[in-house]
């Protein structure tokens, strides 16, 4: 049996999700029709609207559907940029974190490159935690000219909790919108879309034990927001196509489990993921923990550690070798392995960056897990090491042919 | 046995794992990201550098059921591979990047890293057979199929890194018979077009390559005597037995087409001549590496020489110099003619392979080469290798 320690990357679905889906699966009818079939289905759309709203501190207006995080995130960024330089041309700056999502970064680089963005990249400290006196003195500077501030909510590779409250006060002060994902968060720190003050959110139903392939924008109503799909005109034109009634009830379903069994899971996953670093601390030494040392700022079921000398990718492979399922932090189109772009912009020198392990529990997570992984820890530690290094280890070593 | 079979996308190397599976080892899937910038390399025929065929090597893994990875080996790619591919055209030899690559890259980086990290064999999709001497060592021979043998570019890795070796391709009948496996596998790379091309340079353009990496380098094009015929502009773009491509003003008294004899690399000229010129009588080699221990010095090796990837063996006579230099006399009726230095040269025993060395310079034939005239004196040497 293996021991899955990547929760962050996906998460089992939550039984009651999946009953839920399973039983919506069998019924018929677009949520657009007139009909008696697509009014049924549009009733299932409009309750999990009303209760992921519920669960997350938004009003059901301001829950627009998507099709995961990565196209909540695009709909934020390329929106929010479109429509306030349909406003004003002038307002053309975009301030994002040095640490967020490839989902966040690379729209924003899209529109750099695209549509005339001046894209700000805010620095953050060697816990990979924003740096708020950068951010304060980019609006300082240029707040009239900036188009929106996108902040994560929680970095999901080194589990940073970011200041958002500092980050929304900034830029309401300078009239810019904020938006935040937040798709790590949810399910492990309270998330209130209102209380936080935040224009827009994040968040997406996998990662909490929702089905793939479900997601959404929270946008706080009288925000402007440029359509990227067009079609229909669902979600009050501003994401078209037709709801799958289905899948936004398990997603609803999952996210009001995981918020409601919430401070529970984040005390015991907290208790997990302090023993789980203890753990590897212990059995290697010259391990680093990145991210926040404070328990309390980071998320309660990330560990994050480098470990000198070793590649991430060869660490990877003797851990599924041996049962034991982790992440280098951050998955790339073809698999190739990357230094990440957040452990570099932590100030990490690219080879500290490449010895990276992600480790993220989540509600099937037990303390078996963390023992499976830290029985094998060393000996998988011992061998990576010999294989990063760049001579050969295990050959004999005389040269071939006769000289 | 603990196997790591090296999936580049392309058939080959699939149905190689799909045997390894088979064959009852453990096997994982491992394929070599070459390039840092993966949309810049040439993409749809087989390759082992695009997108493209990571996705591929990767459902290949996923048909066979076994662990897939990508191994980062670009920096030690771009290192050693295409580093030393634009340093021998700078020096004006001809380069095998294909060699270079099994040398450094597959069989050196790949295998040490799988080694270090508890694999005991790296399987590849070669068409070469591996057999177990009386004496228990391991030798390297022809593949079954004479047509896509591949044991010239295989042979530089040396008997020690032979050991770790598996070429499950190597009893292969015909291409064809890996096609129909691939296909009855479900493999959907069954149909996936063969390549020839160099991988890292973009339509086979390799003087384009070349002008774009080492630049414009304007120089003179002669004749044996010296005498300027033309111009050129970068004597890497060219290579010892070139016809095409000269663009010499005037014709040669003789009316006969010129081909190039050799590349000067410090005079950044290139020395033009008659087709006889390019006749090869016995060929000079250095950084020999040998199956089966060296031969004594001077002592006389009857064998065949192979010195281009789908060339004929010549029948030759070898002998090592006391300074571990090779002298190769070459059988005139081989009709071995254009060896460029920086050229691989493989010996051969029948199938099997003796050695492997890299092309220093070439002789013209004197009648007496065949008994390997091991002192070299220099006497109508046509393209000693610049160094």
């Amino acid at each position: 049996m293996s021991a899955y320690l990547d929760h962050a990357a996906t998460t089992p679905v939550l039984p009651q999700a999946a009953r839920v889906l399973a039983e919506q699966l069998a019924r018929t009818g677009n949520p657009s029709s007139l009909h008696a079939s697509g009014r049924a289905a549009r009733r299932v759309v409009e309750e999990a609207r009303e209760g992921l709203a519920a669960a997350l501190g938004a009003r059901p207006s301001e829950v627009l559907w998507t099709s995961g995080g990565t196209e909540a995130d695009n709909l934020a960024v390329k929106g929010l940029f479109w429509a306030r330089q349909a406003q004003d041309p002038a307002r053309r700056r975009v301030l994002v974190s040095a640490v967020e999502h490839h989902a966040v970064l690379d729209p924003a680089r899209w529109l750099a490159e695209h549509a005339g963005a001046e894209v700000v990249l805010l620095p953050v400290d060697d816990a990979g935690v924003l740096v708020v006196d950068a951010l304060r003195a980019e609006l300082e500077r240029a707040g009239d000219r900036t188009a929106l501030v996108s902040v994560m909510w929680a970095n999901n590779e080194v589990g940073a909790l970011q200041p958002l409250a500092d980050v929304v006060e900034l830029a309401h002060r300078a009239g810019v919108p904020v938006h935040t994902d937040a798709v790590q968060a949810v399910g492990q720190v309270p998330v209130d879309f209102t209380a936080t003050g935040v224009d827009a959110l994040t968040v997406s139903g996998h990662k909490l034990g929702g089905p793939g392939g479900t997601g959404a924008l929270l946008a706080r109503r009288g925000l402007d927001l440029t359509p990227v799909l067009h079609g229909g005109g669902q979600e009050r034109g501003v994401r078209s196509g037709s709801l799958d009634a289905a899948l936004l009830a398990s997603f609803a379903v999952a996210v009001a489990e995981a918020v409601g069994g919430r401070e529970a899971q984040a005390r015991r996953l907290g208790a997990l993921r302090d023993r789980l670093v203890a753990g590897a601390l212990r059995a290697v030494p010259d391990a680093v923990l990145r991210g926040p040392a404070d328990p309390a700022r980071r998320l309660p079921g990330n560990a994050h550690l480098t470990f000198p000398g070793c590649e991430g990718d060869s660490l990877l492979f003797l851990l599924d070798s041996a049962g034991v399922e982790a992440s280098t932090g951050s998955a790339c189109q073809a698999g190739v392995p990357q230094p990440s772009h957040v452990l570099l912009a932590m100030g990490l020198a690219a080879d500290e960056a490449r010895g990276a392990l992600r480790f993220s529990l989540g509600h099937t997570s037990t303390e078996a897990d963390v023992d499976a992984l830290l029985e094998v820890l060393p000996e998988v530690v011992a061998r990576a090491r010999a294989a990063g290094l760049s001579t050969v280890p295990s050959l004999a070593p005389a040269a071939a042919g006769a000289r | 046995m603990r196997v790591l079979a090296a999936l580049s996308g392309g058939v080959d190397s699939a149905v190689a794992a799909a045997r390894a599976v088979d064959a009852g080892h453990d096997v994982v899937g491992v394929h070599m990201a070459l390039s840092r910038n993966r949309d810049q390399f040439r993409t749809g025929s087989r390759g082992c550098c695009s997108l493209e065929d990571a996705g591929d090597a990767r459902r290949a893994a996923d048909v066979l059921g076994i662990p897939y990875y990508v191994w980062d080996l670009s920096e030690r790619f771009e290192e050693t591979v295409v580093a030393d591919f634009l340093a021998e055209y700078e020096a004006g030899r001809t380069p095998n990047p294909c060699v270079r690559c099994n040398e450094h890259i597959k069989f050196e980086a790949l295998l040490d890293k799988a080694v270090a990290l508890g694999f005991e064999a790296v399987c590849t999709g070669h068409y070469a057979r591996v057999e177990t001497a009386e004496d228990g060592t391991r030798r390297l021979h022809r593949a079954r199929d004479a047509s896509k043998d591949q044991s010239y570019v295989l042979a530089v890795m040396g008997p020690r890194r032979l050991q770790r070796a598996m070429f499950p391709l190597g009893d292969v009948t015909s291409k064809e018979e890996t096609r129909r496996e691939a296909a009855a596998r479900g493999l959907s790379v069954s149909a996936k077009p063969d390549s020839y091309d160099i991988c890292f340079v973009a339509d086979g353009d390799t003087r384009g390559f070349l002008r774009e990496r080492l630049g414009s380098r304007p120089g003179e094009v002669v004749d044996a005597d010296g005498t300027v015929l033309g111009r050129h502009d970068g004597a890497y773009a060219y290579t010892v037995g070139q016809r095409r491509g000269l663009a010499l003003g005037r014709p040669a008294a003789d009316g006969r087409p010129r081909y190039v004899l050799s590349v000067e690399p410090v005079r950044n000229q290139v020395v033009v001549g008659p087709a006889e010129a390019l006749q090869v009588g016995a060929v000079e080699a250095d950084r020999a590496v040998w199956f089966g221990g060296a031969p004594a010095p001077d002592e006389a090796v009857t064998c065949t020489v192979q010195v281009r990837a789908h060339g004929a063996a010549v029948p030759a006579v070898a002998r090592v110099r006391a300074d571990g230099t090779l002298d190769v006399g070459v059988d005139p009726a081989g009709g071995l003619r254009g060896v460029a230095p920086g050229q691989s040269l493989v010996l051969y025993d029948g199938t099997r392979v003796l050695g492997q060395a890299t092309v220093t310079g070439t002789r013209r034939p004197t009648g007496a080469d065949l008994r390997g005239s091991a002192g070299g004196t220099g006497a109508g040497t046509v393209a000693a290798g610049a160094r």
